[in-house]
């Protein structure tokens, strides 16, 4: 289940919990852009039922301590277990429809804390641009 | 028929429900058949959490949802029936009588089951009541995303080709 683990710094600090390999990929891209693959964890629900979803998010919060959980899907299967984990621990915070920008911020921050996890997911909505093309110059006529 | 499918999916609302089928079939609403959920207000809004506006959720005990199948077939809207597990889908079956297909859509990996498919695992016992519950007449597939084949349940039973 778990696709990375600590490699230096301040360790672990959240949980990107997503379908097929993307969280894996997400924490791998962020180690390509800022050299941390302590950060994060990724989980992956593959094979995985409900209550196996929710032991893998207990398991690494009773391991690293971790507050944060990020994950793809609103209506995802991690999101449910996410959130069913937060009935038991009103103190974890759990961001949904995660991305490389939401990441980046929140790990750039180094202060792994709820109040990251809102500014990063903040930075996140910002991220999403809809990028036009350039309109073209008239010439002459 | 506005219930476009009847599904076994222990994840029940989920990426793959929402999402995968969620789009093509246009779906307006979803039963969701679960005796504790049905009880169960913080469950619930859970689920209703999970799925995007203008799609309703219906949450529906084995008994209430066998009453109510011929009201939800006769909406206009189209929806989508699940349950769970084997044998919620086979109450309801027994209760309602009138349910001719079936979809296994994720049944994971659990101590005792045995791997069919990459998305279905089965006890003795669960492979027993889908094979009774095909002795009924009800048509048993599986299938996960509408883009895979649907594939019959004895293929599923000899382990399909994975």
């Amino acid at each position: 289940m778990s696709e990375a683990s600590a490699d230096s710094g301040q360790g672990v600090q959240a949980i990107v919990a997503a379908h097929g390999d993307l969280a894996a990929g997400l924490v791998d891209a962020v180690r390509c852009i800022i050299g941390r693959s302590d950060v994060f964890v990724a989980l992956t629900n593959r094979d995985l039922t409900r209550e196996a979803l929710e032991a893998a998010i207990r398991h690494v919060i009773d391991e690293t301590g971790a507050r944060v959980v990020f994950t793809d899907l609103p209506a995802g299967s991690w999101t449910m277990a996410a959130r069913r984990v937060q009935r038991e621990i009103p103190d974890l915070v759990v961001v949904t429809g995660a991305s490389l920008p939401v990441l980046l911020d929140f790990a750039c921050s180094g202060a792994g804390t709820p109040d990251a996890a809102r500014h990063a997911a903040e930075r996140g909505r910002q991220a999403l641009l809809i990028c036009e093309p350039p309109a073209r110059e008239q010439g002459p006529a | 028929m506005s219930i476009e499918l009847y599904r076994i999916d222990d994840r029940l609302i989920h990426g793959q429900v929402v999402v995968g089928w969620g789009q093509p079939l246009d779906l307006e609403f979803i039963v969701l058949v679960d005796d504790d959920v049905a009880v169960s207000d913080w469950e619930q809004e859970l689920y209703r959490m999970g799925v995007p506006p203008g799609m309703d959720v219906h949450f529906e005990t084995v008994d209430s949802a066998a009453a109510a199948l011929n009201d939800f077939r006769i909406d206009t809207r189209r929806g989508l029936l699940l349950t769970g597990d084997i044998d919620t889908m086979r109450r309801l079956v027994d209760r309602a009588g009138t349910i001719e297909t079936v979809n296994i859509g994720g049944i994971h990996h659990r101590e005792g089951r045995t791997q069919r498919l990459r998305y279905v695992f089965l006890s003795p016992a669960e492979e027993a009541s889908l094979r009774e519950l095909a002795a009924t007449g009800v048509q048993v597939s599986a299938q996960d995303v509408p883009a895979s084949r649907p594939m019959p349940l004895e293929d599923v039973l000899r382990g399909g080709t994975r």
